[in-house]
């Protein structure tokens, strides 16, 4: 290999340096993925198997394990859960925060889960 | 990290911490490299472990020992190939200088070194998808020619090519841009 090619690469090597991940996107990552294990894991142990012979007892279980399987959704409730304190305080009556809540759920669910 | 699947869900989890506090500067520098700017780059980073995070147990029992590094950085390079088809998206131009302030220089060379550094960054935006893939991965993130090949889904050797090909192709991009410039300063 000539020396020209290795002073490119090494050019190459520093333009291309590795960029490190804003603090907050670690801290962010890591509760999402606390928070989908913890969601799923209540929501199942909450519920006792003989409350399973009642077909109305079926839908949050199955909500449950939808939350461990999508993680993408949990997502948009964490981050929409994030942003209400902020909403509440923007809002003058529960009309308006409710309003608020709506368009921030299409938002985020918009962004979060693109192809579904 | 260990060979043997997990027996229990805490396990799991435990392991997937692991690869996630291992490689997360890996995804999120190729995901910044890839769509040019820290705000998509966070946006690529968080699903791509989401996704991860749903296949893991799976990409284990597959992986029967090997590094999962290349595993995590296929799911960025597909979801990246999704966003710029859903949202009818380019890569941006002109990468945001984040990449470059953190290299080591001397103050003599300060400016001149940036500019170079400019052009080639430029350069590699300009290659073909998979000539810039295969140098973002061997250059941004140190992976070695069977982690690209597995990453890219390609053979060692075809991996081999691609990024001698890569490296010609751009080296060649920056020595015209040079002379140009050269030729278009006035003189005196």
């Amino acid at each position: 290999m000539s020396s020209g090619t290795t002073d490119f690469e090494a050019l190459l090597r520093e333009a291309l340096s590795p960029v490190d991940p804003p603090a907050d996107l670690a801290q962010r990552l890591e509760l999402t993925l606390v928070n989908l294990t913890e969601l799923a894991q209540e929501e199942l142990e909450a519920w006792e198997l003989s409350a399973m012979r009642d077909p109305r007892n079926w839908v949050r279980p199955a909500a449950a394990a939808l939350v461990g399987v999508s993680a993408g959704t949990a997502l948009v409730v964490l981050r929409v859960r994030s942003r209400h304190r902020a909403r509440k305080q923007q809002s003058s009556n529960l009309l308006e925060l409710a309003e608020r809540t709506f368009q921030d759920i299409a938002e985020e669910a918009r962004r979060i889960l693109p192809d579904r | 990290m260990p060979d043997t699947i997990p027996a229990t869900k805490a396990e799991l989890d435990a392991r997937f911490t692991e690869l996630y506090r291992a490689h997360l500067r890996d995804v999120y520098s190729y995901s910044y490299y890839r769509v040019g700017n820290h705000h998509d780059a966070e946006d690529l980073t968080e699903q791509t472990f989401l996704q991860a995070y749903r296949h893991f147990e799976r990409a284990l029992r597959e992986s029967h020992g090997r590094p999962l590094r290349p595993w995590l950085i296929r799911i960025a390079h597909n979801l990246a190939a999704n966003f710029y088809r859903d949202r009818s998206r380019k890569p941006e131009s002109a990468i945001e200088d984040a990449g470059m302030i953190s290299a080591p220089h001397t103050t003599e060379s300060l400016v001149e070194g940036r500019e170079e550094l400019k052009t080639i960054l430029a350069g590699v935006q300009q290659l073909p998808d998979d000539r810039r893939e295969a140098l973002i991965m061997r250059f941004a993130l140190g992976m070695d020619n069977r982690e690209i090949a597995r990453a890219l889904g390609r053979t060692d050797g075809a991996t081999k090519v691609l990024l001698h090909r890569a490296i010609r192709q751009l080296e060649s991009m920056v020595t015209e841009n040079s002379a140009d410039g050269a030729h278009a300063e006035p003189a005196g």
